[in-house]
């Protein structure tokens, strides 16, 4: 017995007696001998709870987090307050612990979660039908690329250089599968320009606001996608479409993204959530859950999977995605936030990144040696070029316990030191005043020893 | 429709599909015993004016709660009417599938095709 | 305004203008005027209609709903397929420490040490519970984790310039297998289980050409029956070149005990949400790390977490993540995986070790053998036969069509009357080759009460509609609402609160 196992030995002899069988070691009889392990897992023996703990606090204390540095880092996922309200929900046993709602009548409270979950992806994005939530930002995309494969058959995917490395992998890493090519849109002063498309453009995706921080001008790239007869999916930061137009209004038809920011923690890199919005017509192409409102046999409200012939417990080959579940706790911890923020306060938050971004980027460019990636409106990262190796200011900035940023060299290498700084409310004008200042002294002193050098 | 049933004057296809023939027209739906094991029809797919149907082949879907199922032509030919009522009420699939619950209307391109089809008898027997 | 019965109101409903929860920081910054910005038609006229709402009403809210949900923390949840096993708490605390939980993924791999280290110990353990050395943490699931499966099956038969169309599934496969398939890019081939509930050899060998890429096999089955053709099977399917898939669902009946790659498959994902206790969160979170072998490994996705030494005695190990994978298959998905879920399972592996990860193997297969034995007693066994007769592993399917011949009741309506009992049903109407199926994977951390308790109250029901069908029919009667109306949710959709409310 272990600490989560409960037969002891006077169970043990009933349970084989009620069987038929004298050992534990006989119920694995169909077990051809040449398989059996004849050895133990060679894997260390079991620790005590306390033992696991001091381990696993161990390994904590070798990372450097958002609590032990001032960090600007961003690029898909940011160092946001989340709100204690939320852990003490989530953590609840009932929305912990159980599975998937297969049985409505007991999944009440799952259900509806999902329900106002979708409703306040729908008015973020103002598209009609949201589902209950998939993986993460990433792989959204490329399920919104296969939405378009489904749709219109075409063969060839146009992907704006702005959207995100890892969502432009994934997309190539997919579309291979399927046999389509996938080709990229370059950036012009931080914009896409998207040439002309051809007939056989399945889909045009963008990225709002870009992964340069830039906000692009969605509706026009949506008019040109839609001239073409190509579906636009638009993979969109969430906060701030409480105040930038929505893709709705812009004329997308996909509009996915990454919901971290939404009350889910860093933690590496995951679990959090990805949304996945579309307009009424690609309903029934939709992957993944979705919960729908309904009533019991009394006339009372209740909330049921719906639409579930799409998905791959029936449908199987035909299945509109592979995707088994969602990520229902991130999206619950999602409109928890979402609550919590509430209408005016969602809008309060994003100004005052807005204006502590625009303030950061004023500061930044009035330094020596730093110039602008480019001049388009952002709203809470940017780019900016600097004269010197961004890994050695980098390195700078750090002694001064500051995490200025994520250098573009590996995945932008024409702008080899280029530097994305991300502005969240937890950063305040006294952390960007250091900002400010480090990277100045850092890019000074690197020049100097260039100098120096030469 | 609580109660199987089966029609004399309608031929039947193995793909539980039946066709009501009116020389070279017909109208196709699905038969008791499809609607039955479909559970509650929630959505038809109906297809499109003009569009062949060929025996034997599929020509749409229908799709209820558990499970999303093909609909075979039992007889080939040119859809000449779709109903458009189940668009609204997909139900009247389960609730009348030999009368308000038709599919499609179809010209007959092969009026000979109609000889391999099966009887309401034969169709019964091979449910067995 | 609608007026339901308070419990039933959407935070959307509980909304009031002017109520608030968030207080933004003070403005430090010039307030610069909103236009010069971003201007104006860049921006929406009107702001999202979120709820107005203070924090009491939302934490009321929420805690509310949570008690119209049932859960494995409260009660038996014997679902098969997908091993409801305990949750341990001390994951939660572990998970929460800051070096964890606030750690940005971007963070340069020098200052992660801890995380880089923790992901390669897991991966490293896992190859091990696996007998297959290369591991893969980034898939996000497990049918995230079959479609890397399928799409490093291609990059196989592609570097060998060879073009393959098919990948064979058996009949009793979860859904998610063909549904990869397809997404993969390959033709879903079925075979057929023969009448002891294994792979028919003699049809897996008539569909095993050289146009077929993958045989995906779940080992045991999800009859909960080990595959005891599986060296036959094996050798047929490398004969013809292709790969041999392991669905890890049921790996919690032979941890320990047996290794898919001792069997010779090549490519193994894994349920870290199934055997390994990570939360089921109501519907994800979960993570589906693969396990490849040697072949395999140059496709695996990009980055890799890899150790490298730093000095020659070892003694200085640095973890990295590698992008320097030119054979790659690419990404599945952002950044590296699901860390906080990694956490999770590494400190329940640390917990158990060697020993206990048999043990826990040992007795989910005891303890679904037993409740097995218990299910096949007078009184129960004529109406619902085991789909097969033989010694289950870790789970076992009942056939509902004696009952519903019988006592006029389907596996659905004892589903829906256990809900009154106060458990979870088992999985209902799955695997599809069984008749009013019923899956039954009762997990090895319950205790032989509540074996006992569920195969009297199963045996209760029985008896209970052998005189009144009609109440298991209705059934249920005690959960916060009764049978759902899903062809009308269907038929009418909504999937959304209306506004304004």
């Amino acid at each position: 017995m272990t600490r989560y196992t409960s037969v002891t030995d006077a169970d043990l002899g009933e349970m084989l007696g009620t069987i038929g069988v004298d050992s534990i070691d006989e119920l694995f009889a169909d077990i051809p001998a040449g398989l059996r392990l004849d050895r133990p897992l060679a894997l260390a023996d079991g620790l005590s709870e306390q033992e696991v703990y001091e381990e696993l606090r161990a390994l904590a204390a070798k990372s450097t987090s958002a609590e032990d540095e001032v960090s600007f880092l961003g690029a898909g996922m940011y160092d946001h307050y989340v709100p204690a309200l939320i852990d003490s929900i989530i953590l609840r046993s009932e929305f912990l612990t159980p599975y998937t709602p297969y049985q409505p009548e007991i999944s009440q409270g799952g259900l509806q979660a999902m329900f106002e979950y979708q409703t306040a992806i729908s008015e973020l994005t103002g598209m009609p039908i949201s589902n209950a939530s998939v993986y993460e930002g990433p792989s959204a995309v490329a399920a919104a690329g296969y939405v378009a494969k489904a749709t219109n058959g075409r063969s060839r995917f146009v992907i704006s250089r702005g959207v995100h490395p890892h969502s432009r992998e994934c997309v190539r890493t997919l579309a291979h599968a399927w046999e389509m090519e996938v080709v990229e849109a370059p950036l012009q002063n931080g914009g896409t320009a998207l040439a002309d498309l051809g007939d056989d453009v399945s889909a045009v995706i963008v990225q709002q606001p870009n992964f340069l921080g830039a906000v692009e001008d969605l509706t026009g790239l949506a008019q040109a996608a839609r001239t073409a007869g190509a579906l636009t999916i638009c993979a969109c930061d969430p906060l701030p479409l409480a105040l930038l137009k929505t893709p709705a209004q812009c004329g997308v038809d996909i509009a996915v993204g990454e919901g971290q920011t939404l009350g889910n923690r860093l933690d590496f890199g995951g679990p959090s959530f990805g949304f996945f919005a579309a307009t009424e017509a690609l309903t029934r192409r939709m992957p993944g859950r979705i919960a729908g409102e309904t009533k019991d046999v009394d006339g009372k409200r209740g909330f049921v999977l719906t639409l579930q012939t799409r998905e791959q417990h029936i449908r199987r080959e035909k299945a509109t995605s592979n995707i088994c579940t969602a990520q229902a706790l991130n999206a619950l911890a999602g409109v928890i936030y979402l609550s919590w923020l509430g209408r005016h306060g969602i809008v309060e938050l994003v100004e005052l990144m807005l204006r502590r971004t625009a303030y950061a980027r004023e500061q930044l460019k009035a330094v020596d040696g730093v110039t602008e990636l480019h001049d388009r409106p952002v709203v809470r990262e940017f780019a900016v070029e600097l004269d010197a190796p961004v890994e050695r200011v980098i390195a700078r900035c750090r002694e001064q316990g500051i995490n200025p940023g994520y250098p573009l060299t590996r995945d932008y290498p024409e702008h080899e030191n280029g530097l994305l700084v991300a502005i969240t409310e937890r950063r305040t004008r006294a952390d960007i005043d250091r900002l400010v200042e480090a990277i100045g002294a850092a890019v000074a002193a690197e020049r100097q020893a260039v100098g120096a050098k030469a | 429709m609580a109660d199987p049933s089966y029609p004399d004057d309608l031929k039947y296809h193995p793909e539980h599909d039946w066709a009501r023939i009116d020389g070279d027209s017909a109208t196709f739906g699905i038969t008791w015993y499809a609607q039955d094991a479909l559970g509650e029809v929630v959505f038809y797919d109906a297809p499109k004016l003009g569009a062949e149907v060929t025996k034997d082949q599929p020509y749409t879907e229908v799709e209820s709660v558990k499970a999303v199922s093909d609909v075979f032509a039992p007889l080939s030919g040119e859809i000449t009417a779709v109903n458009e009522a189940l668009a609204d009420k997909p139900e009247t699939i389960n609730d009348d599938p030999y009368g308000e619950g038709w599919l499609v209307k179809v010209k007959l391109s092969d009026p000979g095709e109609a000889d391999s089809l099966m009887s309401s008898s034969d169709y019964q027997a091979s449910l067995d | 305004m609608i007026r339901e019965a308070d419990d039933t109101l959407t935070i959307f409903e509980r909304s009031k203008a002017g109520r608030r929860a968030f207080v933004a920081p003070e403005l430090d910054v010039p307030e610069r005027p909103l236009d010069e910005l971003l201007p104006p038609d860049h921006r929406r006229e009107e702001p999202p209609r979120l709820p107005e709402v203070a924090e009491p009403e939302i934490v009321r809210h929420y805690n509310r709903l949570s008690k119209r949900n049932f859960d494995l923390d409260t009660g038996f949840y014997p679902l098969g397929s997908c091993t409801m096993k305990h949750n341990p708490k001390l994951h939660e605390r572990v998970a929460g420490l800051p070096g964890h939980a606030r750690l940005h993924p971007l963070q340069d791999p020098r200052y992660a040490q801890g995380a880089l280290e923790l992901m390669w110990r897991l991966q490293d353990a896992l190859g091990e519970i696996a007998g297959l050395p290369h591991v893969s943490l980034q898939p996000s699931a497990g049918s995230q984790g079959e479609l890397a499966g399928v799409l490093l099956t291609r990059a196989l038969h592609e570097d060998r310039g060879e073009h393959r169309t098919k990948v064979l599934t058996p009949d009793t496969a979860h859904g998610t297998n063909p549904a990869t398939v397809t997404m993969g890019g390959y033709e879903v081939v079925k075979v057929v289980s023969d009448s002891s509930g294994n792979v028919d050899l003699d049809d897996l060998r008539a569909k095993a050409d050289e146009d077929v890429a993958c045989l995906m096999l779940t080992n045991p089955s999800t009859l909960g029956l080990f595959e005891t053709g599986i060296e036959e099977i094996e050798r047929i399917v490398h004969g013809v070149g292709a790969t041999l898939y392991y669905d890890g669902a049921n790996l919690n009946a032979i941890m320990g005990i047996c290794r898919p790659g001792d069997m010779g498959f090549d490519i193994v994902h894994f349920n870290l949400h199934k055997s390994f206790t990570q939360p089921h969160g109501g519907g994800g979170p979960g993570a589906g790390p693969v396990a490849v072998s040697e072949r395999i490994e140059p496709y695996l996705p990009r980055p890799q977490v890899v150790r490298r030494e730093t000095t020659t005695n070892g003694s200085n190990a640095f973890y990295d993540l590698d992008y320097d994978r030119p054979k790659s298959i690419g990404r599945l998905r952002g950044f590296q995986g699901n860390y906080g879920v990694f956490v999770r399972s590494y400190a329940y592996i640390r917990s158990l070790g060697a020993p206990g990860l048999r043990e826990a193997s040992e007795t989910a297969v005891l303890n679904a053998n037993y409740l097995l034995a218990l299910l096949r007693r007078q009184g129960v066994a004529e109406y619902l036969p085991a789909a097969y007769d033989r010694l289950c592993m870790h789970e076992f399917v009942l056939s509902g069509g004696p009952m519903r011949h019988e006592l006029h009741i389907k596996t659905l309506d004892l589903a829906k009357r256990l809900l009154d009992h106060g458990v979870h049903p088992p999985t209902v109407y799955f695997p599809l080759i069984v008749d009013e199926a019923l899956m039954v994977e009762p997990t090895e951390t319950e205790t032989k009460e509540t074996l006992d308790r569920f195969a009297e109250i199963v045996a209760g029901i029985l008896k209970e509609a052998a005189e009144d069908p009609e109440i298991a029919r209705a059934a249920p009667y005690t959960t916060p609402v009764r049978r759902l109306d899903e062809a009308g949710a269907a038929r009418r959709l909504v999937v959304r609160q209306a506004m304004p409310v």
